[in-house]
């Protein structure tokens, strides 16, 4: 009896060392990827303007190639106001922009998913964009309440590689996760996108269809199977750490730094290179729209490095 | 042009925002104040408006005449782009009897220009405005203080001059740019659009680039468009309207 008590209780030991080493070893390599490319740092911000000023032509011309951007616009018809209004504005800056939506509408063309329910389809949409990528390589998925402007999401993305996983956007967390919020806008790289087809094959770690009692918001669910597959939130910013995505729209934000900073409202309010903004109505998405490509003052010039030509068959930008 | 009441809700979003850039700022109110105002011998009001409009030229005249090649009037209201205002006047004369302004038919035989959106007189124009008042050719005839104004230029042989960009779009805008902007099927005027002069646009088309004004533009509205007009710039964009590439291609031809 002895003896095999003490067999037991070596066995239990040895098993209980075994058992820490494993998870140090496990904690050690939790923050490094095995993909060779490191995503320690959670928030990602832009080339700086002075390695952009280093670049030659033909790096210049190839990053303006490689940047370019397929949007995913979310729609249904009870959104078609503002469906109709990402259609006429925002949206004709990408390289390519598809309409994925619930139901048919007579009034605007879009991939019609035929479904319901939010999660399968934008697992749909994810899908049938990879499949129609073409050479495209950055994918950006937003509702039509959002508006982008592209050329700064190009320029955030600009010298990073797309053939490593990217999952970029305005970063919370629900519990321990990292979620990139949804109504901010979602900066998706080639490489993710073909490492979510994948994992959508798990039904248990990225089931298509959740607990029918407990919904569990897209952008959770999102991040969940992109962490299954070792890619992480990070937040866009911009050098001064100013986060480049926002969800409210920018009357909100102008008044919130009106009381939190008034003598200096605007630059301490948003970035100048800002990608999104939200909860706009269609008039002040007008407005934005004549702000972000038109109104100026003469004479002041950026010196940015690179060029964006304006869309084809568009009379307000 | 404002008032004691106006300056911490209106007033101080101009001085944080445009006011600076103009060479010289005064903001006219009926008190002297460390804000600074300047303080004119009349009493607030609608109805006093056109006399604080024409003490102002009066002190400006007296006191700034040298100061400055042109002379702006806006409303504590009015988002003003100063760099395209100096655009806009630069081919002009300000030695001539000239003002800029959103034109407006009605009232005037010559037309006027509309307060809100903001007007500007050259020297010549201001110098004839004070010589109308003190030669008894112009009155305080009216409490209209664009109309009053309007008619005593037309009085003193002060021309109306054409502010629109070389593609026909307006710079002074009456009204804030969701007015003008939003696309409309065609109809008829609406009444925001009934005194203009020239053919109104609606829709992009409206409005120039390079716009020089908007009026009832309140507080978040001015620093928002502070932050459209000298912030939010979207990276490496080729803007469609080059002016000046324009009439360089004219020249060419």
């Amino acid at each position: 009896m002895m003896y095999e008590g003490s067999s037991f209780m070596k066995g239990m030991i040895l098993g209980g060392i075994f058992c820490l080493v494993v998870s140090f070893f496990e904690t050690f390599n939790s923050g490094t990827h095995s993909e060779g490319h490191e995503h320690l740092h959670h928030h990602l911000k832009p080339v700086s303007k002075d390695e952009l000023e280093k670049l030659s032509e033909s790096q210049m011309s190839d990053w303006t190639l490689q940047v370019r951007v397929y949007c995913l616009i979310m729609v249904t018809p009870k959104l078609l106001v503002h469906w109709a209004t990402a259609n006429d504005t925002w949206s004709k800056h990408c390289d390519k922009s598809v309409f994925y939506t619930s139901e048919s509408s007579k009034v605007l063309e879009a991939v019609d998913l035929q479904e319901q329910d939010e999660w399968a389809r934008l697992r749909k949409a994810i899908r049938h964009a990879y499949e129609n990528a073409g050479d495209l390589r950055w994918f950006f998925v937003a509702r039509p309440t959002t508006f982008a402007i592209i050329e700064n999401l190009k320029y955030l993305v600009l010298d990073k590689d797309p053939s490593q996983p990217f999952y970029i956007g305005h970063t919370e967390k629900s519990g321990e996760l990292d979620y990139v919020e949804y109504d901010s806008g979602i900066v998706l790289s080639y490489e993710t996108m073909r490492r979510l087809i994948e994992i959508f094959k798990d039904v248990d770690r990225c089931p298509e269809r959740g607990n029918a009692l407990w919904k569990t918001p897209e952008e959770t669910q999102l991040a969940t199977c992109l962490k299954y597959s070792g890619v992480f939130a990070e937040n866009g910013e911009d050098a001064q750490g100013k986060g480049l995505f926002n969800k409210k729209s920018v009357s909100s934000l102008i008044s919130d730094s009106m009381g939190q900073n008034p003598a200096d409202v605007v630059e301490a309010c948003c970035s100048d290179m800002a990608i999104t903004f939200g909860g706009m109505s269609q008039s002040q998405i007008q407005v934005l729209m004549y702000g972000v490509y038109r109104l100026r003052p003469y004479g002041h010039d950026f010196h940015d490095s690179l060029t964006f030509l304006p869309p084809k068959d568009s009379d307000n930008d | 042009m404002t008032q004691p009441q106006h300056l911490k809700s209106r007033t101080q979003h101009i001085r944080a925002t445009w006011g600076r850039r103009c060479n010289i700022v005064l903001y006219m109110s009926s008190e002297a104040s460390d804000f600074p105002t300047v303080g004119l011998n009349v009493s607030e009001g609608r109805n006093q408006l056109y006399w604080k409009t024409i003490r102002a030229f009066q002190h400006i005249h007296m006191h700034h005449l040298d100061d400055a090649d042109w002379f702006l009037k806006a409303d504590d209201d009015t988002f003003v782009v100063l760099e395209n205002l100096r655009y806009g006047l630069s081919k002009h004369n300000t030695e001539e009897p000239l003002y800029f302004g959103r034109r407006f038919k009605p009232f005037v035989a010559q037309g006027y220009m509309s307060g809100g959106a903001g007007y500007v007189l050259s020297k010549e124009a201001l110098r004839r405005f004070v010589k109308g008042f003190a030669d008894g050719l112009c009155s305080h005839d009216t409490n209209i203080e664009d109309i009053g104004l309007g008619k005593c230029m037309e009085t003193m042989k002060v021309q109306l001059g054409d502010s629109r960009d070389v593609l026909g779009r307006q710079t002074f805008h009456p009204y804030p740019p969701h007015y003008y902007l939003t696309r409309q099927l065609p109809r008829p005027r609406p009444w925001y659009l009934l005194y203009e002069h020239y053919h109104p646009v609606e829709g992009p088309g409206c409005c120039s680039d390079l716009a020089i004004s908007f009026h009832y533009i309140d507080a978040v509205q001015m620093h928002t468009l502070e932050y459209y007009t000298y912030h939010l710039h979207p990276y490496g964009y080729k803007y469609r309207f080059n002016p000046d590439e324009r009439s360089d291609n004219r020249n060419n031809n």
